[in-house]
């Protein structure tokens, strides 16, 4: 019999580019318990609302999270825009639809390279990130900005894109699908990887229903929840089925994210083929008043944004509720009974944006 | 870059920024701006580190934290205080949990700014630190050798 010990897990580590603490108690080399605690880059953005007019919000939304930004600030723009019955024009919605992919693919390769880097695979974690490079040339070419784009409003869009870009854009997602196929290949096939995913930190389909999992956690264990079924911006005219594994280990929500890589480049490509004419944006005139709460699908899972308004400049009420969140109590699950050394890989398997998490 | 001829590590952590900063900090490391070229390392052990990078701002529960990182890093040492909100604690100025800058926990000695800073300003930020870190070691260097030449307090 061995006796219990504790070991510190952050919030300073090597493999976290972000701080969370867990503590871990251990027999022998085995997790028993896992005691997450959080609260290390609180900045309590929500109650900006009282600071800030309505419009400037989006700025304050986008800034909740570098990586997912484009989509906060969607989602914030959608909830007030249904509050205040706002018509958004198609081509904006359209818009919306492919940056909102763009981010997605960026903040995937951006995870696949950090999990790489987790396994020890500095070779693979540095093809991730010059694949990104390209996503990331696009987006800032089309909004100006590379990891925080501004380019969404309430009532539309910011800027164009002019549809020579557009075809540009579709020539590219070919090759750009192409390497996207070997990196795939390599987080699906290769030996080394395949020793460290498989079977490592495994949640049943019950566990990831009943402990709230969202996103490609879900979706790994087969709980086929995907936000952008539920049709906002222009997901209700394109075809796409959510990507789901059973097996439920770190090898399944690896498999789920590579799937979603091939997803996002075919979304874009159709969005891009119907993009419709017209204007981006509508005037907004007056102030919101009454509830709403928006969801949209970040790369990590569900993303919440209440907003309540009463008829002022300034919000009543905003609440974001990020993916992360609702993850953590299925990574608590996922950590009791593995070995001390796959704590980083299973820690990282589910995306933590901390960032988010912690508003 | 010729002039640079030790190879400086780095720390970085994340104080309360969005992460948008963080992963502009990573891609400095990534094939297209790759500072590993110029021996930069990013570490993630503060006894091995020359240069703490740090993004975010200060709030209550991570002063402890930065502290403490900043006492393990052995001199000589220099902070660079990556993006707006380390700088002055940018548009979560105004937020209940933020008490500024990084400047109001530990002293700066380079401040990159931008929202977020692209890799090309963290760079220049970076190596603009490093000819700090040699002022600071020649002047380290310079009170020994007066401290064994039995000069000190003349």
């Amino acid at each position: 019999m061995s006796r219990k010990i504790v070991v510190p897990f952050g919030p300073q580590h090597p493999v976290l580019p972000e701080p969370i603490h867990l503590d871990l108690m251990l027999e022998d080399e085995r997790v028993v318990e896992a005691i997450p605690s959080i609260g290390y880059i609180h900045r309590g953005l929500e109650l900006l609302v009282a600071k800030r007019e309505y419009p400037e919000y989006v700025y304050i939304a986008e800034r909740t999270c570098g990586i997912c930004s484009f989509i906060h600030g969607m989602t914030y723009c959608q909830g007030i825009e249904q509050i205040m019955d706002v018509d958004v024009p198609p081509r904006a919605l359209y818009l919306r639809t492919i940056w909102s992919e763009y981010s997605r693919l960026h903040s995937h390769l951006l995870w696949l390279g950090l999990f790489a880097d987790a396994m020890g695979f500095e070779n693979l974690f540095m093809n991730a990130w010059r694949l990104r490079e390209q996503v990331l040339d696009v987006l800032e070419e089309t909004t100006g900005g590379r990891v925080i784009q501004g380019s969404c409003k309430i009532g539309g869009v910011r800027r164009d894109i002019p549809q020579e870009n557009l075809a540009g854009m579709a020539a590219d997602l070919s090759p750009f699908e192409h390497e996207l196929g070997e990196l795939g290949t390599v987080f699906l096939k290769d030996d080394s990887v395949n020793s460290r995913l498989v079977g490592v930190g495994h949640l049943s389909r019950d566990d990831a229903y009943t402990l709230g999992a969202m996103g490609p956690v879900a979706r790994g264990s087969g709980v086929a929840i995907d936000i952008r079924k539920t049709g906002y911006a222009a997901y209700r005219d394109l075809r796409f089925e959510p990507a789901t594994e059973t097996a439920g280990d770190c090898y399944a929500r690896c498999a789920v994210r590579v799937k979603e890589l091939f997803s996002s480049v075919d979304l874009i490509r159709q969005a891009i083929d119907r993009m419709p004419e017209g204007e981006i944006e509508v005037k907004v005139k007056g102030n919101p008043e009454g509830e709403y709460f928006s969801r949209a699908e970040q790369p990590r899972g569900e993303l919440v944004h209440y907003v309540k308004g009463d008829g002022s400049k300034h919000l009543v009420r905003s609440r974001i509720r990020t993916p992360t969140l609702t993850n953590i109590p299925p990574l608590v699950k996922m950590l009791q009974g593995c070995e001390l050394a796959d704590v980083p890989i299973i820690v990282l398997s589910i995306d933590p944006c901390i960032g988010c998490m912690e508003r | 870059m010729t002039y640079l001829k030790r190879s400086p590590w780095i720390l970085h952590y994340d104080a309360s920024s969005c992460n948008g900063c963080d992963i502009e900090v990573l891609a400095c490391l990534t094939p297209l701006y790759d500072v590993e070229r110029f021996g930069i390392v990013n570490c993630g052990n503060p006894k091995h580190a020359d240069v703490f990078v740090v993004t975010g701002g200060i709030n209550e529960q991570n002063k402890a934290v930065i502290r403490n990182l900043y006492d393990q890093i052995p001199d000589p040492k220099v902070v660079v205080a990556v993006g707006i909100c380390a700088t002055s604690g940018g548009v979560f100025r105004e937020c209940y949990n933020i008490s500024g800058g990084i400047d109001t926990a530990i002293p700066v000695d380079v401040y990159v700014p931008g929202c977020a800073a692209r890799p090309e300003s963290i760079i220049d930020g970076i190596v603009q630190s490093l000819g700090i870190l040699e002022e600071k070691r020649a002047k380290m260097l310079g009170r020994k050798r007066t401290k064994t030449a039995g000069t000190e307090g003349r």
